[in-house]
């Protein structure tokens, strides 16, 4: 499915491991890259603050990328992939909130020759203090490679550098695993746009909302249903390994958790039994389910092996304790409970043992996810409107990063800077909607669906 | 008022035997802010003449007080108006000792999503335990929870989401 080989060469970006050169790429342009790669470890390059960077994002230019030759292929011509290429990287940087694409009208047509010997006079007359070039090639086995290059604009040093074999299907990817390593080297941070959100698409007046599980690239293209919409479906959750999806259905209207294998397409019920099961997540081996468990009317906290069996149970107590998260080292859990009245945030050990409160300030708290950092709990906050927020897994440091009527449903990104979530509309007419936010609060963008969408939950990023 | 409102609390719990009082905590959930909705909205009467069949759906919908109770806002107790009505659901039931019964547990908007799943439960099995404590079978009841999926009022405001808070009693076959 992921045909990104091997990237090729090059790849030395922030590999330390450049001590073997890495084969050039085959008949890139003349003089492929071969100097000594910009690493992690040079100093001096351009770097972007991602706190202090999105109150004035830094100028890039991301020109068209040239096609080695013009050649149709299943995923349209290559000079019009090129354009759409170029395209997408700088609507995956923009996104970020740390970068402002120069407008067309600044760019300057590229010619293959100049992509790895950019015109840095010209550049320098621009606003652009970071450049991205690449090119596109037509393989004779069907595939497409695309060449990724990042230059500091004031010093003309190559920043990174990147090749990228994908099938025709997969010629989006390259674009986002293109802005990764341009993001990556310039914040330090981890990549994140070769990733997928998993969600549900809603439609339908409010009674009888038809719900159906859809699945979409992060930036809203190459959407798709997974469902019918025969059944109320709710809070999909990608497997670690991205071959299934964990959630939970009114299918013969017994609601319960479901694994959808994305492969065959088929449902599997994963708890047999009468009893209510919602709110399923995997753990991060992939090994277990967490989930929630009703049975005569208090719920409680369990987990089982996600090829099913019988659950073990994690909490005994007489509230409702639900929304399970897994620490990424799968250690500890955060959850939610109204044992103590209202709805709280609490941490306990993988094995349910040492249970305690991490949330008290004022109002409600739901639907806890642990970051894949491990440094940050997302969260719903009730108190008046829904909001979205953050804190330390020991409850220290709470800042919420929303203020709307209604938004709920933290997801967070793969590496830990953004938080999708759904927000919704008030009355009758009243829709939802996805939306992103990062870590400062202050950028804040609507995730693109053709209908009506809740419950997003981010995927991991893609091999 | 709140002082009768608590008494009659107290007396429910104590006819709906153990069910209600061990799945409690300790602390009784705070009164309900201003339970508004005692009359839920009539059963559909349509212009019933004679040829409903006895134990039927139909029937069931003109015998008693109404199909739906309501609660406060995140409670789930039965207060003193849905005694009433689950009492003439209870009776009707008493009947017709073959006819089995779901029962339905709704929420607002006003919750999360998943929490409201669990609240549904808890409403619906606080009406199954009553008419259990009246003496119905809980072999003819079966509960679902669908949380705030199925509202019946689409407002957002508080007396649309005082009729979304409810248990529905529906018959089966």
């Amino acid at each position: 499915m992921f045909r990104i080989s091997a990237a090729i060469a090059l790849l030395l970006a922030t590999t330390a491991a450049a001590q073997q050169p890495a084969p050039p790429v085959p008949s890139a342009p003349a003089g492929a890259p071969q100097g000594a790669p910009a690493t992690a470890g040079d100093q001096g390059g351009l770097v972007v603050d991602v706190e202090g960077g999105i109150s004035a994002p830094t100028p890039i230019a991301i020109p068209v990328m040239p096609a080695a030759a013009v050649v149709n292929t299943p995923a349209g011509s290559t000079d019009a992939l090129g354009r759409q290429l170029s395209d997408i990287i700088a609507n995956d940087l923009k996104g970020s909130g740390l970068f402002t694409p120069l407008p067309p009208s600044q760019l300057r047509a590229v010619a293959m020759a100049e992509v790895q010997a950019p015109s840095f006079d010209y550049w320098r007359s621009t606003s652009a203090q970071a450049l991205v070039q690449g090119f596109i090639r037509a393989n004779g086995d069907g595939t497409l490679t695309v060449g990724c290059y990042l230059y500091d604009v004031s010093s003309q040093r190559e920043l990174a550098k990147q090749g990228f074999v994908v099938s025709p299907a997969d010629w989006r990817r390259a674009a986002h695993k293109c802005a990764d390593t341009i993001y990556s080297r310039l914040t330090g941070e981890g990549p994140y746009f070769d990733s997928r959100i998993v969600y549900v698409s809603e439609t339908g007046p409010k009674t009888k909302r038809i719900k159906r599980l859809a699945i979409m690239d992060q930036d809203g293209a190459n959407h798709r249903f997974l469902t019918n919409g025969q059944s109320i479906v709710l809070t999909p959750r990608f497997a670690p390994n991205q071959q299934s999806i964990v959630y939970m259905s009114y299918e013969n209207d017994r609601p319960s958790i479901y694994v959808y294998d994305l492969g065959s397409g088929r449902p599997r019920r994963v708890v047999q039994g009468a009893s209510l099961t919602f709110a399923p997540r995997f753990s991060p081996d992939g090994r277990w389910i967490l989930f929630s468990m009703a049975t005569s009317g208090n719920t409680d906290l369990y987990r089982v092996s996600a090829s099913g069996g019988t659950p073990q149970r994690l909490t005994t107590s007489p509230g409702i304790d639900t929304g399970g998260s897994y620490s990424p080292d799968g250690n500890r859990i955060v959850f939610e409970s109204d044992r103590s009245g209202g709805q709280q945030l609490y941490v306990m050990n993988a094995d349910g043992s040492n249970q305690q409160r991490i949330s008290f300030g004022s109002g409600r708290y739901a639907t806890p996810v642990w970051s894949p950092r491990g440094d940050l709990i997302a969260f719903t906050k009730l108190a008046g409107n829904f909001r979205i927020g953050i804190m330390s897994p020991s409850g220290g440091g709470e800042k919420l990063l929303t203020n709307d009527w209604s938004d709920e449903g933290p997801s967070w990104s793969p590496n830990g800077r953004a938080i999708t979530f759904y927000r919704s509309g008030r009355g009758a007419g009243g829709t939802a909607t996805l939306w992103v936010v990062d870590l400062t609060g202050v950028n804040e963008r609507r995730v693109p669906t053709p209908l009506s969408g809740s419950d997003p939950a981010w995927g991991p990023l893609r091999p | 008022m709140a002082k009768i409102k608590t008494t009659l609390l107290i007396a429910t719990c104590g006819l709906a035997i153990a069910a209600c009082a061990k799945k409690r905590p300790e602390t009784l959930p705070p009164a309900p802010v201003e339970t508004p909705a005692t009359e839920a909205p009539p059963a559909t009467t349509g212009t019933g003449t004679g040829d409903v069949s006895p134990g039927s759906a139909a029937d069931f919908q003109r015998s008693v007080t109404s199909n739906t109770i309501n609660f406060g806002l995140d409670q789930y107790d039965i207060d003193p108006g849905a005694r009433a009505i689950l009492d003439s659901q209870a009776e009707w039931l008493a009947r017709y000792p073959d006819v089995r019964i779901t029962i339905e547990g709704h929420c607002d908007e006003r919750g999360t999503r998943e929490y409201n799943l669990g609240l549904g439960d808890r409403r619906a099995n606080a009406a199954k335990n009553y008419l259990a404590a009246k003496g119905i079978s809980p072999a003819r009841m079966t509960t679902i929870s669908y949380g705030s999926e199925r509202p019946v009022a689409t407002g957002s405001d508080e007396a649309a989401w005082a009729q979304n808070r409810r248990a529905v009693t529906i018959v089966l076959g």
